[in-house]
């Protein structure tokens, strides 16, 4: 079963190479059409939003616990503090809450 | 951030950490997942360091779980990762045009949605070396991670793997959050975006495809109607 696994995971790591690198190698100019050059500007930000939420309530064992790190972190973003601030609070405002919950 | 070129990799290197730990306990979850397919750590480590993908990787070990087909494990893997597909056209705009195919084809490699939310963050036309610093960082910790999460399966504290699972989420936020402050349709959006995602999630028929599948119907559908109502005006792009 081993020469198997392999094989899938080759398989696996095709398909996903395929669609990472396509567009960065197909997509050589600036996109002139203003429409297209939205919709790839907004793209980012409803993907982001779109995994972070709900997903966070669930990731962690309370929802509580998820919801306190969602309002944290989306305060000390708002303020303009760097990623790893915001990473490690979040973290640690689970840790600590999940304490009391 | 400042876009000087000989401290891109460094300066990836650093930004990385935060992506590094976070993987590393995502990664842990999805090693025990691998245990549970039958899959040996080797097999695991190399299947992360290559494939870079939590929803896509799970997907995939499903498959092997079940001893399915190959044709069903592409599928799988194309259908949890399609969202990268958006996320690498995207990127496509923020390089220069004059960036060498060599780069291009290395960048391909460091699409994840963490690494994506970093690059396309920064200011300017983006550095491909600061792609690979964050990569070389993280994959490290996703790497070691999925491996571990075979070999030790559950020891690590439940309360630990829960705080740290949350780590991922901080660094979406910190990616979106500073750019909704400034920009007002940004700060609908992303609003709309997560009250969306959280109807798809709980209504049929949404609720029963994949996550995977959602996050691309939602992002293409919300994008294209911001992108008609309210185009970006010149100055306000990136480039």
């Amino acid at each position: 079963m081993n020469d198997n696994v392999w094989l899938y995971i080759l398989v696996m790591a095709l398909v996903t190479y395929v669609i990472r690198a396509l567009p960065l190698t197909l997509i050589r100019r600036p996109i002139k059409n203003r429409f297209l050059r939205s919709f790839l500007f907004y793209v980012p930000y409803v993907t982001l939003a779109v995994m972070t939420f709900p997903d966070i309530l669930h990731a962690t064992n309370s929802v509580w616990s998820g919801l306190l790190a969602l309002i944290a972190g989306v305060a000390l973003a708002w303020s303009g503090q760097s990623l790893l601030t915001v990473s490690v609070a979040c973290c640690a405002t689970v840790l600590i809450s999940e304490f009391f919950l | 951030m400042d876009r000087a070129e000989e401290n891109g990799f460094l300066r990836g290197c650093r930004d990385g950490v935060p992506i590094m730990l976070g993987y590393f306990a995502v990664a842990f979850t999805l090693g025990i997942a691998a245990r549970n397919a039958g899959i040996t750590a080797l097999q695991a480590g190399v299947a992360s360091l290559l494939n870079m993908a939590s929803a896509g990787e799970y997907a995939g070990f499903k498959v092997i779980e079940e001893r399915a087909g190959l044709i069903q494990v592409a599928l799988m893997t194309l259908v949890a990762n399609a969202r990268y597909l958006l996320m690498s056209c995207a990127l496509s705009q923020k390089l220069r045009e004059e960036t060498p195919m060599r780069h291009r084809l290395a960048l391909g490699m460091t699409v994840t949605d963490e690494i994506f939310g970093l690059c396309i963050g920064v200011d300017g036309p983006l550095n491909p070396r600061y792609g690979y610093g964050i990569f070389t960082v993280s994959a490290f910790g996703w790497t070691l991670g999925t491996m571990l999460g075979v070999v030790v399966g559950n020891i690590l504290p439940a309360r630990l793997v829960s705080a740290l699972s949350v780590g991922l989420f901080g660094m979406f936020l910190a990616a979106i959050v500073p750019k909704a402050r400034q920009d007002r349709v940004v700060l609908v959006l992303i609003l709309l975006a997560m009250g969306c995602s959280w109807l798809a999630s709980v209504m049929e028929p949404l609720a029963s495809l994949s996550s995977g599948m959602r996050v691309i119907i939602l992002t293409v559908a919300l994008s294209a109607a911001a992108a008609a109502l309210f185009p970006v005006k010149e100055e306000q792009d990136e480039r």
